[in-house]
């Protein structure tokens, strides 16, 4: 066993290590970092992040990227929890190539989608808004969240239902008081994958804002190509990135493999 | 059993709604554009199936095919075994469990963008740890802008780091759904750690590998901000992976016709190659 976790311990070196550089230049001034090699900050410096935290432009874009990540979450989930329950509990016509219908919207490379969308959003007026991002978030995250809380689903018993019609509870007062609840686990899982394809999406948030709602990933693409080669200051900003990801995988850390573990194929 | 009801489809509609708009307004475009011909000002005209010949035929497109899927062939038989590996050499229970887990999933959890600048610092030759450790360590002459060798390395390490960490999780979780009666039982039969291995936790990890294989498969044959960040497709074009090469031909050239006839035909080699994934993974399950 103690032979054995030299395997994962490695692992997690190897993954930390791009990790660490990143940090560590991020409390490096520029000057330093283009002098040449040092393993530590020579000169230790909070000069990035303090640009990044007093500059509308910068910390704006975190704000917009939380704001439709977050919009994008809620609105997956709430309306992949009707249709898992159909796709748990009942069979309709069409039901089993409908559910591979919605597979195959993530399989659509963004690449394709880039141009339609930016038409798309901008004929029905909401180009540049957060909702923009997070209704075009909802192509690939809906499926996802649709097959993880199906899964779920699938392992709460029928009999849970049954007894509850029986004690005269309507289905939507079921569904809210004691469905969602024994079934809070998957909406966990559901939300955090939700949270994470939206945040790590770059093309087609990027392609649907200009100024209002202009995603943090933009704007250091922005920056990079503007400002000169600043790596201090995209360091930290890209540091930064980091930290909501890993505020809302420590909340589902028990729960994050079981999502997919339950799920069908 | 499940009961028939065709009311249910109420309940499918929100989401029916939502993803026909943003699935199937788009695609139409994209099928509208791919048979036209516009030189700007929104005048098209009719040009049926030429620009699908004209793609299909293309030493360009053919190139960037290829590149795409030596791409996803090395990285799925890199990520899918050691993802395995790992998941089989982690303690099953215990205080850092977790901690392993929220660590590994880190990578996962950085924007796309973020990932191909941090491999960039992480790599310049003479700034960055790994450029520098290569290059005035080792003595490796290690350049990702001059050698394509360097940046193929590069873009596949770069993956490995970013999604093998997906492939842990399933295994892992299938893995921990195993009881120890089945350890037990493997104990007492004298059954070799191989044999534990083929038939008691392969099986079990079967469901889950289909997902991670089938979910590595259709995100690394999309890939594009990564590899675009990290190397621009270059040197020459070394790294121009089809993603990277669509954009070029669609928001580079603005050659709107056969970008759209492009993407078709990548939307349906992605939906071909996942549905034969799907049929041969599944294939035993059905006889």
């Amino acid at each position: 066993m103690q032979k054995r976790s030299i395997v994962p311990i490695v692992y997690i070196l190897f993954l930390m290590l791009p990790i660490y550089w990143l940090v560590a230049m991020s409390f490096k001034t520029t000057n330093e970092i283009l002098a040449g090699f040092s393993l530590f900050p020579q000169t230790f410096t909070l000069e990035n992040y303090q640009t990044i935290f007093t500059d509308p432009t910068w910390y704006w874009g975190y704000i917009n990227s939380i704001l439709y990540v977050s919009i994008n979450t809620v609105i997956s989930v709430a309306v992949a929890l009707p249709a898992a329950y159909a796709f748990s509990r009942y069979r309709f016509l069409g039901d089993k190539q409908l559910f591979f219908w919605l597979l195959t919207n993530r399989m659509a490379p963004a690449a394709v989608f880039a141009l339609p969308f930016f038409q798309l959003y901008s004929a029905v007026g909401l180009f540049d808004t957060h909702l923009a991002v997070a209704l075009a978030h909802c192509l690939f995250n809906i499926p996802l969240a649709v097959w993880i809380l199906e899964g779920f689903m699938g392992g709460v018993p029928k009999e849970l239902d049954e007894t509850a019609y029986v004690d005269g509870y309507s289905f939507p007062r079921f569904f809210v008081v004691i469905f969602i609840p024994a079934i809070k686990a998957g909406v966990g899982v559901a939300a955090f994958f939700c949270f994470m394809f939206s945040w790590v999406e770059l093309l087609l948030a990027k392609t649907l804002t200009a100024v209002a709602a202009k995603p943090i990933a933009a704007t250091m693409t922005k920056t990079a190509s503007s400002a000169g080669y600043e790596l201090g200051l995209l360091a930290a900003a890209g540091t930064l990135t980091i930290i909501p990801g890993a505020i809302v995988i420590w909340f589902v850390r028990n729960y994050i493999a079981k999502g997919f573990a339950m799920g069908r194929v | 059993m499940k009961t028939e009801n065709q009311k249910a489809w109420l309940f499918v509609l929100p989401v029916l709604a939502l993803v026909a708009f943003n699935a199937l307004i788009p695609m139409m475009t994209v099928v509208n554009y791919s048979v036209q011909e516009t030189f700007g000002d929104n005048v098209f005209f009719w040009q049926g199936l030429d620009w699908f010949q004209q793609i299909l035929r293309s030493d360009r497109f053919h190139d960037a095919l290829g590149r795409q899927f030596l791409f996803t062939f090395l990285i799925l038989i890199i990520e899918v075994p050691l993802g395995i590996a790992i998941a089989l050499s982690m303690p099953r229970k215990g205080f850092w469990v977790p901690v392993c887990l929220v660590l590994m999933a880190l990578p996962m959890l950085i924007p796309w963008n973020v990932v191909g600048a941090m491999w960039n610092i992480f790599t310049l030759p003479d700034i960055g740890l790994l450029g520098y450790f290569l290059n005035h360590v080792l003595g490796i002459n290690y350049d990702m802008t001059q050698d394509p060798v360097a940046a193929w390395i590069t873009i596949v390490t770069m993956d490995v780091w970013h999604w093998t960490s997906l492939v842990v999780l399933l295994s892992y979780a299938g893995l921990v759904s195993i009881p120890d009666a089945y350890y037990q039982a493997a104990k007492i039969d004298g059954a070799s750690n191989w044999a534990v291995f083929r038939f008691i936790q392969l099986p079990k990890m079967k469901t889950v590998l289909t997902i991670a294989i089938l979910l590595r498969f259709m995100d690394s044959f999309n890939i594009y901000t990564e590899p675009f960040v990290l190397t621009g497709g270059g040197p020459g074009n070394s790294t121009t992976l089809l993603s990277i090469d669509l954009v070029k031909i669609a928001l580079g050239q603005f050659d709107l016709g056969p970008a759209a006839a492009m993407s078709l035909i990548y939307f349906a080699i992605t939906l071909l190659v996942s549905w034969l994934f799907y049929t041969l993974m599944t294939k035993d399950d059905l006889n």
